[in-house]
């Protein structure tokens, strides 16, 4: 007999679909240390990394890093926001600015902002600040060009169609530019908050800190804490997810006509 | 501020004051090719004018300088004794998608233009829905233009466009990314508007029976560089009907029509 489905099985049955590929990679983890496959040095029982994560978050001091990682990404990235969208904005919309000033973004954009650690390091001495700024600039690029991009292809129909009806220009800005450039701005910042957090890891890990998500997973490595590092590296990666998830929820939102 | 917009729509009330179109000594060149070389043009107002003509000989181009979206190179532009400044034109788009504002609801869009006349909340809320029951809406307008048909669309483009009570309506090609059905009921619609307003109506057709149907002058354009090849003059009462389409007169003018247009076009 067809047995039908209630709604707690489909809720488990849609669970399933779309988490199988965590459960596989979690299950060949398991297999792979019970069979003692690889080293347990090299890679912890996934209930150890999990038993090393609850006690690094309710004995440990994993949450301190936690938020201090956070809050220097956030903090790069507000920077990064301040500066990108007015400046790309302006330069979007100054085309000739734009290509006056075209081989220097190209330029940036494709130099890593690591590689500007040690500049950093001297402008804003050693301190804290020096890693933000770094992270700051890298994400302020990205939003800035993103900004541009959006403003440069602003539909030519919609601000003809505000022109038409005798709408004034700085209300063309406000209320048509501003709108249409939206969709590629947010790009801009879902992919700046990403990332002001790698970079932020590698300041973490190389410039002089003694705390931080970066800083702890490179302690642990130092002392073959491996359990601790996989779970560290587990916290951090639920950071970055979080933010980008709560980043595409606000998108969803508020640029509701995205994309149709 | 509004009650100077009013006055301002009662003095040049459309049809009542005259405001032909003049062009004159038109000059453009696009992509340093002449389009357009010291043309002339009179477009009479309280009557729907349809342009057709082979492509690229620069309809859009010529509407849009008209609407003064785009610069003319030289030549002059006069509606009535008044300048382009002094005249409330709606404008609509072929692409209603890229034309409607997607951030905004169907009647806010409406509403739009409403905002730089200076109009309050109230007035202009009235004025949509004198507008919803004007064309007789049976869809809801709180909904955003994705949310809607492509035929809807359109509509509520129209209806921004009408929203000021502008002297001219132009419409570039409205129905060209429209099926068949909505095609239909947003021209008899159009022409109800005509009927009701006697707004002057400028209209780009890719159809000729569709240009001829709803014109009383139909505008048949050469190739580039564009001249106008011939006026036609098409006086079937309205409303005009699916009757009209098998009228000896109808049929006449849309084979002497497409006789011009066979001969400029090759």
């Amino acid at each position: 007999m067809m047995q039908r489905a209630t709604p707690k099985t489909t809720r488990i049955l849609s669970f399933l679909e779309g988490n199988t590929g965590t459960i596989l990679l979690i299950l060949i983890w398991w297999v792979v240390t019970a069979l003692q496959l690889i080293d347990q040095v090299l890679l912890p029982t996934p209930v150890d990394t999990f038993l090393a994560l609850w006690a690094g978050i309710f004995q440990g001091d994993l949450l301190r890093d936690f938020w201090l990682t956070l809050y220097r990404s956030l903090y790069a990235f507000i920077i990064a926001a301040i500066l990108g969208i007015p400046i790309g904005i302006l330069l979007g919309a100054n085309e000739r600015l734009y290509r006056s000033f075209e081989f220097l973004i190209d330029f940036f954009r494709s130099t890593p902002a690591t590689a500007m650690f040690p500049l950093f390091l001297v402008v804003f001495g050693i301190g804290d600040f020096s890693k933000v700024a770094v992270a700051a600039f890298a994400g302020g690029l990205v939003i800035f060009f993103n900004v541009a991009y959006g403003v440069m292809n602003t539909r030519k129909t919609r601000i003809m169609a505000a022109k038409v009806m005798g709408t004034p220009r700085w209300r063309i800005f406000f209320d048509v530019i501003f709108f249409e450039t939206l969709p590629q701005t947010f790009i801009g910042l879902r992919t700046a908050i990403s990332l002001t957090l790698v970079v932020i890891i590698v300041a973490e890990m190389f410039i002089g800190s003694t705390n931080g998500m970066g800083q702890r997973i490179i302690d642990e490595q130092q002392v073959f804490d491996m359990p601790g590092m996989y779970a560290s590296i587990i916290a951090t990666g639920v950071m970055g997810y979080g933010l980008n998830q709560l980043f595409l929820l606000t998108e969803n939102k508020f640029i509701h006509w995205k994309g149709r | 501020m509004a009650a100077k917009f009013l006055d301002h729509q009662e003095s040049i009330k459309p049809g009542t004051s005259g405001l032909d179109i003049t062009v004159a000594g038109l000059t453009k060149y696009l992509g340093g090719k002449v389009l357009y070389e010291n043309f002339d043009l009179q477009i009479a107002s309280g009557k729907i004018t349809c342009i057709f003509g082979p492509n690229g000989c620069g309809k859009s181009t010529l509407l849009n300088m008209i609407a003064g979206l785009l610069p003319p190179d030289a030549g002059e532009l006069r509606f009535g004794g008044l300048l382009r400044s002094q005249v409330q034109i709606g404008y609509v788009f072929q692409n209603y998608r890229d034309a409607l504002f997607p951030w905004l609801r169907a009647k806010d869009n409406i509403e739009y233009p409403l905002l730089s006349a200076g109009l309050s909340r109230i007035q202009r809320r009235l004025r949509v829905e004198e507008l919803a029951q004007q064309f007789n809406v049976g869809f809801d307008l709180s909904r955003y233009p994705y949310e809607l048909s492509g035929g809807q669309q359109q509509l509520v483009s129209i209806m921004r466009a009408l929203a000021t009570r502008p002297n001219i309506l132009f419409l570039d090609e409205p129905f060209s990314a429209l099926d068949y059905e909505a095609t239909l009921a947003i021209r008899d619609k159009l022409q109800d508007v005509f009927a009701a307003t006697g707004v002057t109506i400028v209209m780009i057709s890719h159809d000729l029976e569709e240009a001829v149907y709803l014109a009383d002058h139909i505008l048949l354009l050469t190739k580039r560089p564009t001249r106008l090849a011939e006026r036609v003059v098409f006086e079937a009462s309205r409303p005009r009907t699916l009757e009209t389409l098998s009228a000896p007169e109808f049929v006449r003018i849309k084979a002497h029509s497409l006789d011009v247009f066979r001969r400029e076009a090759s």
